[in-house]
């Protein structure tokens, strides 16, 4: 009997080893699902996601978050972490360069192609959602922007603040913010595609979205960590990061394997 | 410890537990004399938000009452802003999520009155709503406390629901729990330890309000 249950404890184990866990920015919140069951087709390895703004999870990972993969939304919360000791420097990985959208509901009067930014400035528009700027880096980009634009002080009181940049999208899908700084990749995805209509903000405007992926020191399946990783960098993976408007990596940081 | 959040929390937690004295005793009313045969069903609904998590709750006020609803629409046509976002969207929310903690003390003190000395001031001449506000009330002022700081604290202590519909504002919608959570993201523990150890503690002293006001009434209650 005891010999049995052994058996089948080992069994459970060795069914779970190759299984990882990944801490996600939440604008991977729809692509990143469609990776993992390319990934998971391709190898039969299980990935499971959780998904939030990149400060959050850097703070959940500070404090000894289970997590093996951590996909951020900048690269700064995984150099901090590589620096404090908890991710591996040579897993350092920039998967893509995310876009900022101006996103207004179908039903907007706005006119996003003529007015551009200025669209805020609109008295229609009594709140504009966007993720927090002290955790998301959506939240630092939309903010970025605003100033870039010098209608920051002009907006500050009609801001409204999701907690993640996913949050923040909600906010404006379901109409309660009547525009919304989002990710390009919501503003792409299947559930917001057709709701509305978005004005990308331009790529100078905002502190840039390199979003970089690390394998976190702490994880006990660090090889499969590090191939999941791989499979991110292959057209596989890469076509469906395009699908959903991430520019690719122009130029990869030190000790990412060229593919 | 930040002010400007703990005076919007309290002013919040006043506000909804004042509203829900005077909502709560009609419906407490209600459910302790009605002999409809249906009554379960309210009494049901009425205790709905103590086991709904604040995300359900949350989640209508934000769709429910948005602006692609009716009633969103009417509320918007009426204040010219979304329910979304704003200090009396907090203010409803809460009176949903608080409506149980002072509704159920309220119905279980006037419950707990003597039916004989209802009794009596009807033969006394009195109208059953001059008994209730002669009688009733006085004798149940230990369950109208009870259930005014139970929703006080309640709504002080609300996380989910903010956090939904909130939107984070400072000054507006940031509440004390907001706060915490945002500094706890950050990593400010000090901050965050700051404003916590003050929760905690006004927390633990209304509660021994509760408790001690229902005490006392069990030593002197007119029942015993």
């Amino acid at each position: 009997m005891i010999r049995r249950l052994v058996l089948l404890i080992l069994f459970c184990a060795s069914g779970f080893a190759q299984e990882i866990t990944v801490a996600a920015a939440a604008d991977m919140s729809a692509v990143l699902p469609e990776i993992v069951a390319a990934y998971s087709k391709k190898t039969g390895r299980s990935v499971k996601l959780s998904f939030g703004a990149s400060g959050n999870l850097t703070n959940q990972i500070r404090n000894g978050a289970p997590f093996d993969v951590f996909f951020s939304a900048d690269e700064e919360f995984p150099q901090q972490l590589i620096d404090e000791g908890l991710a591996s420097g040579t897993s350092l990985y920039r998967y893509a360069v995310g876009r900022l959208v101006l996103w207004v509901p179908n039903d907007s009067p706005l006119d996003l192609t003529k007015l551009g930014i200025q669209a805020l400035l609109d008295t229609g528009v009594k709140k504009i959602s966007i993720a927090n700027p002290m955790t998301a880096p959506y939240g630092r980009a939309a903010a970025g922007a605003l100033r870039h634009f010098g209608i920051y002080n002009q907006v500050s009181g009609k801001l409204v603040i999701g907690e993640n940049v996913a949050q923040a999208a909600q906010f404006v899908e379901s109409g309660n913010a009547q525009a919304g700084l989002i990710a390009l990749s919501h503003a792409l995805a299947p559930g917001m595609k057709n709701k509305g209509r978005y004005w990308t903000v331009p790529l100078d405007s905002y502190p840039k979205l390199n979003q970089a992926a690390v394998v976190l020191s702490k994880s006990k399946e660090a090889g499969a960590a590090r191939d999941f990783l791989d499979f991110v960098r292959e057209p596989e993976a890469t076509s469906l990061l395009a699908n959903y408007g991430f520019a690719l990596p122009e130029s990869r940081p030190v000790g990412a394997r060229p593919k | 410890m930040n002010w400007e959040a703990f005076w919007l929390t309290v002013r919040l937690a006043t506000i909804v537990s004042f509203a829900l004295l005077a909502i709560g005793i009609p419906i407490a009313y209600w459910l302790t004399y009605s002999r409809w045969r249906w009554k379960f069903l309210v009494e049901a609904a009425v205790a709905l938000p103590i086991i709904l998590p604040p995300t359900v709750l949350g989640f209508y006020v934000l769709v429910a009452l948005g602006s692609r609803s009716p009633i969103g629409r009417w509320w918007e046509a009426l204040t010219g802003h979304t329910l979304a976002f704003t200090f009396e969207g907090l203010v409803i929310g809460s009176l949903l999520y608080s409506l149980p903690f002072a509704v159920q003390p309220f119905a279980a003190s006037f419950g707990a009155v003597d039916t004989k000395l209802l009794q009596a001031s009807a033969t006394l001449g009195h109208s059953p709503l001059q008994t209730f506000r002669r009688v009733v009330i006085p004798l149940s002022k230990a369950g109208l406390m009870t259930g005014f700081t139970l929703s006080f604290a309640h709504t002080l202590g609300e996380f989910g629901v903010v956090l939904m519909v909130g939107g984070n504002i400072p000054g507006v919608t940031r509440t004390i729990s907001i706060d915490i959570y945002d500094r706890v993201q950050e990593a400010q523990y000090a901050s965050a330890n700051a404003t916590a150890l003050g929760l905690l503690a006004i927390s633990f002293v209304l509660l021994s309000i509760v408790y001690g006001i229902n005490r006392r009434a069990w030593v002197v209650g007119p029942w015993k």
